[in-house]
């Protein structure tokens, strides 16, 4: 049998199939047998778009294997194809001379035309790819055929027989997943057998199959040591949060509405009513901003999630709280702009948004996670520095991290993470609610309840120290320089820009966001090949780390990596007096590694 | 709510100028919550008054309680806020016919439907001050302003039918020229456990001069409306003169003394409902505690899910979420 180092499989069909579990469940299973991997869901918009359509094709895909690995991956070795649409819409992405499982009870007359396919694909493929058919609605249910189900129940199998196919195909042990069925499906015995039979007969089916090296093995992957779970970033943002909570001793607040591809944050801190998370459905993406701007100002660590449509409406809530100067996180998990845009796809277009989208000078801090697992730090982070700060962080995710999942190696909160300074003001007969911290400029979080603390704050501006409204100009001006000189000096809070690659390469690529991981991938691989490159990616964009202007000064040329159309290039132009170089990307999908590199290849 | 001895109005009296027109009808309505605070004897330090934008909105900087002045229309959100994360708090949310029923007409919808234990003044002058005089929802068509310079065509809001049909469990409405009755609704208001929408018949001297008259002018007002007061008949008049009975689904003025008085019940929701529609034109117009019914406060169902998970499941920690269902080790 050969071994393999890494592997790219996509699981596609109707949306209506079963990918996403499937999916999940060869990635559990991996994840649980050491390999490293990275997955990334690709589902459309519409629930359940006509059935056999293009526009009802749903993916996911898994990249795998005994090395790291830091992204879904460019491009599938594998393609499970349960119907011809699945097939239409993802051949293109298919690696030249890679495998596709077609279910060929689903590849009938009815089943072209429905995909746009004036005929058979399947024989025109042959050449470039190895084609595996396979009876994989049919023969789950001659496989069921003893089990008192209906015909349709037994169909609906037909995910797990795929799936016992791609473990026989990789070496994946199906123990995990056969428990999985008994818990899922433990309270409906017949259908824990129904399925747990559909994976057991794909498995011999694949056995079966005179192809030649079909069977292959990936080892486990040299990972650090430690205990490992799988999270995607929406749900590692959430943790984050609770942690954040926990840590600072503050109740945790999200005031959401909900909107692809941010609701997931909501959906899991609604779960966590023990921790004391309170979420509140908000009539819509105003309210949601508001109540948390009321929160914040009740002293809790207040949250609003939303995408790029949702933080547009937000905008003059964010703004008050920016006035008042109260800690919140807002959560933007972008998606293709603008307007409604491409609602399921990902994109880095809001950036400009988070930093300039209020009236009025109104500076606050943006950070961006930079990978699933990264999230729950960078959840952390915002809130800590919300809360040492007391100002509204934005906090930029993407639709690629949000859904897609890593393994992480689970931290150890004691020691990984520094307590949070909360400033809670004190009881005392001359209190001053805009009175300032001589080094930081903060002020402290006066809450409603305290005694002797009364105090009023609004949106108008105000005089320094007594916050009492005031249209003097000279305060004004006084007003707006202690607001961006607060968040300039935040840039002592955090830490320095760090080099990656190799530092002393002449040209360095520098990204941020969800972009990291192809950016790496790409960066090692150029190294590695004699094409020296250093790769700067960034978390804080606002402000920036202090050492970063010099950083970028010490490169003979620089090209910003963005998946936009020059956000961050213009940024640092303005900030450094820079001239930049650019990449830049559209098209509602992430940076491949592939593009990344022949980028530089072609340039030396 | 106790009465504390120790507060009186002033102690609700912050040291800020108040910049309203002389005349204005907000004074009387400041003057009448502050001695309605003190009554009901909350300390000021456990009170938070939350503004929108208007005129009615700079309410928050002249009482010396916990206050926020927020933004045009958001501020029944914003209170939503301040009472879940702090239910402790007694929180009053002011609010205009502009900033309520135009710009936040959706969150006062969705605050009504919520029931949060929060009191609501709205001051009704049907036209926008603020902005220096545009018809509002409420104005009556044909009102000329700058931006209906030939006379308004709009139809107006009923606030009472908005409050009613998005499930207000408290709806009254007082007059801001008479300082004794605000301060009454105001103080039933604040003891009813959910969310009251209190309307007040407000006068913009400079823009919307008189607009109410026939229902708040001291010499005409009583034989206008009607003051509705729990278990006592509908009797109305300067010289309690008239009564109200129902002919079919109408109101009709009947003598004091007519057997078929209608009894005041704001527990009754169709009363409530008929009530809403007197305008003056079919009969005098209701004063006081039109609906007050009981329902799910929304902050006590959060709070007791909470604790049913917590008793449930105990009281989550992190570090033991990050440990469960599917984690493995990499040695």
């Amino acid at each position: 049998m050969k071994d393999l180092e890494h592997v790219v499989i996509r699981f596609s069909g109707d949306s209506g199939d079963g990918m996403q579990l499937t999916g999940t469940q060869f990635s559990n299973t991996s994840a649980q047998m050491g390999n490293d991997l990275a997955t990334f869901p690709d589902f459309p918009a519409e629930i359940r778009a006509p059935q056999g359509t293009v526009a009802g094709v749903s993916g996911f895909q898994i990249h795998f294997g005994a090395v790291e690995i830091s992204t879904p991956g460019d491009e599938p070795d594998v393609l499970v194809a349960m119907n011809p649409a699945a097939l239409k819409a993802n051949i293109s992405d298919v690696k030249k001379g890679g495998t596709i499982i077609v279910n060929e009870d689903a590849f009938t007359d009815l089943g072209f035309k429905k995909a746009g396919y004036e005929s058979d694909p399947v024989p025109r493929l042959e050449k470039e790819y190895q084609l595996i058919r396979a009876k994989i609605t049919s023969q789950t249910k001659e496989a069921l055929k003893d089990l008192d189900l209906d015909s349709k129940s037994k169909a609906r199998c037909k995910n797990f027989y795929a799936l016992g196919m791609t473990y026989f195909m990789f070496s994946r042990d199906p123990s995990a997943t056969l428990e999985w069925i008994q818990i899922k499906f433990g309270h409906h015995k017949i259908l824990a057998e129904a399925n747990a039979l559909a994976l057991k007969a794909g498995h011999n089916f694949a056995d079966t199959l005179e192809v030649n090296g079909i069977a292959c093995r990936i080892k486990p992957a040299n990972i650090v040591a430690g205990t490992y779970r799988q999270i995607s970033g929406n749900t590692a943002l959430a943790w984050g949060f609770m942690y954040a909570a926990e840590n600072s001793g503050r109740d945790l607040f999200l005031g959401s509405y909900p909107i692809t591809p941010a609701s997931d944050i909501l959906h899991e801190l609604a779960r966590h009513k023990n921790f004391g998370v309170k979420t509140f459905q908000a009539e819509d993406e105003i309210a949601a901003m508001s109540s948390a701007v009321g929160a914040a100002y009740a002293g809790a660590l207040a949250l609003t999630t939303s995408s790029g449509p949702g933080i547009a409406l937000k905008s003059e809530a964010l703004n008050l709280a920016m006035m008042l100067e109260l800690p919140l996180v807002v959560v933007d998990v972008q998606r293709g702009g603008p307007s409604t845009g491409l609602p399921t796809k990902t994109e880095q277009s809001d950036l400009n948004m988070a930093l300039y989208g209020r009236n009025g000078e109104s500076p606050i801090i943006v950070i961006a996670a930079k990978s699933p697992s990264d999230c729950f730090e960078t959840a952390f982070e915002a809130s800590r520095l919300a809360i040492e700060h007391m100002t509204p962080v934005m906090l930029l995710s993407d639709g690629y991290i949000a859904n897609g999942s890593t393994p992480w190696k689970l931290p150890d909160l004691e020691k990984d993470f520094p307590k949070i300074k909360v400033n809670i003001a004190k009881p005392k007969d001359d209190f001053l609610p805009y009175a300032r911290d001589p080094q930081t400029l903060v002020r402290d979080w006066a809450i409603p309840g305290t005694e002797k603390l009364m105090h009023r704050v609004g949106g108008l501006e105000k005089e320094e120290n007594t916050g009492n409204v005031s249209y003097d100009p000279s305060n004004h001006e006084a007003m707006v320089s202690v607001r961006e000189e607060k968040v300039t000096r935040v840039s002592n809070n955090i830490p320095d820009q760090t080099v990656e690659g190799d530092p002393q390469a002449k040209h360095c690529l520098v990204s941020w966001g969800g972009t990291y991981g192809s950016l790496r991938k790409a960066v090692e691989s150029l190294n590695a090949d004699g094409i020296p490159t250093a790769h700067i990616h960034l978390r804080y964009l606002n402000p920036l780390p202090k050492n970063l202007g010099e950083l970028l000064r010490s490169f003979e040329s620089i090209t910003v990596c963005e998946l936009n159309r020059g956000q961050l290039a213009g940024y640092l132009n303005s900030k450094f007096s820079l001239n930049v170089g650019q990449y830049n990307k559209v098209q509602g999908k992430p940076f491949k590694e592939r593009e990344i590199y022949q980028l530089l290849e072609t340039r030396i | 709510m106790t009465e504390n001895p120790k507060l009186t109005k002033k102690s609700f009296m912050s040291d800020q100028e108040i910049k309203w027109c002389p005349g204005c009808g907000d004074y009387a309505i400041l003057a009448a919550t502050q001695s309605a605070m003190a009554k009901i004897g909350v300390p000021p330090h456990e009170v938070c008054v939350v503004s929108g934008i208007g005129c009615s909105s700079r309410f928050p900087y002249y009482v010396s309680t916990y206050g926020m002045h927020s933004i045009h229309g958001r501020a029944p959100a914003v209170a939503s806020g301040v009472k879940l994360q702090n239910p402790d708090l007694s929180v009053w949310i002011i609010t205009g016919d502009g900033d309520g029923l135009s710009i936040g007409g959706n969150h006062l919808a969705h605050i009504l439907r919520r029931n949060l234990d929060v009191n609501i003044i709205l001051f009704n002058n049907e036209i926008y001050g603020l902005t220096k005089g545009q018809y509002s929802p409420t104005s009556q068509p044909g009102t000329t302003t700058k931006s209906s310079p030939f006379g308004s065509f709009d139809r107006p809001f009923s606030p009472a039918k908005f409050a009613l049909g998005s499930g207000a469990s408290f709806f009254a409405r007082t007059i801001d020229t008479d300082p004794k009755h605000m301060m009454e609704v105001f103080m039933k208001a604040a003891a009813h456990k959910g969310t009251s929408l209190i309307e007040v018949f407000q006068n913009c001297i400079i823009f919307n001069d008189g607009v109410h008259n026939d229902f708040t002018d001291r010499k005409i007002r009583d034989e206008n409306t009607v003051r509705v007061t729990e278990g006592e008949p509908l009797i109305f008049g300067a010289d309690k003169d008239k009564g109200l009975t129902l002919n079919g689904f109408d109101f009709e003025t009947v003598a004091p003394d007519h057997k078929d008085l209608i009894v005041h019940d704001p527990s009754n929701k169709n009363l409530a409902s008929l009530l809403c529609n007197l305008d003056g034109s079919n009969g005098p117009i209701p004063l006081g505690v039109i609906q007050q019914v009981e329902a799910s406060i929304y902050e006590e169902e959060l709070f007791s899910q909470i604790k049913a998970q917590k008793d449930q499941k105990g009281p989550g920690k992190m570090s033991e979420l990050l440990m469960s269902g599917n984690t493995w080790e990499v040695n």
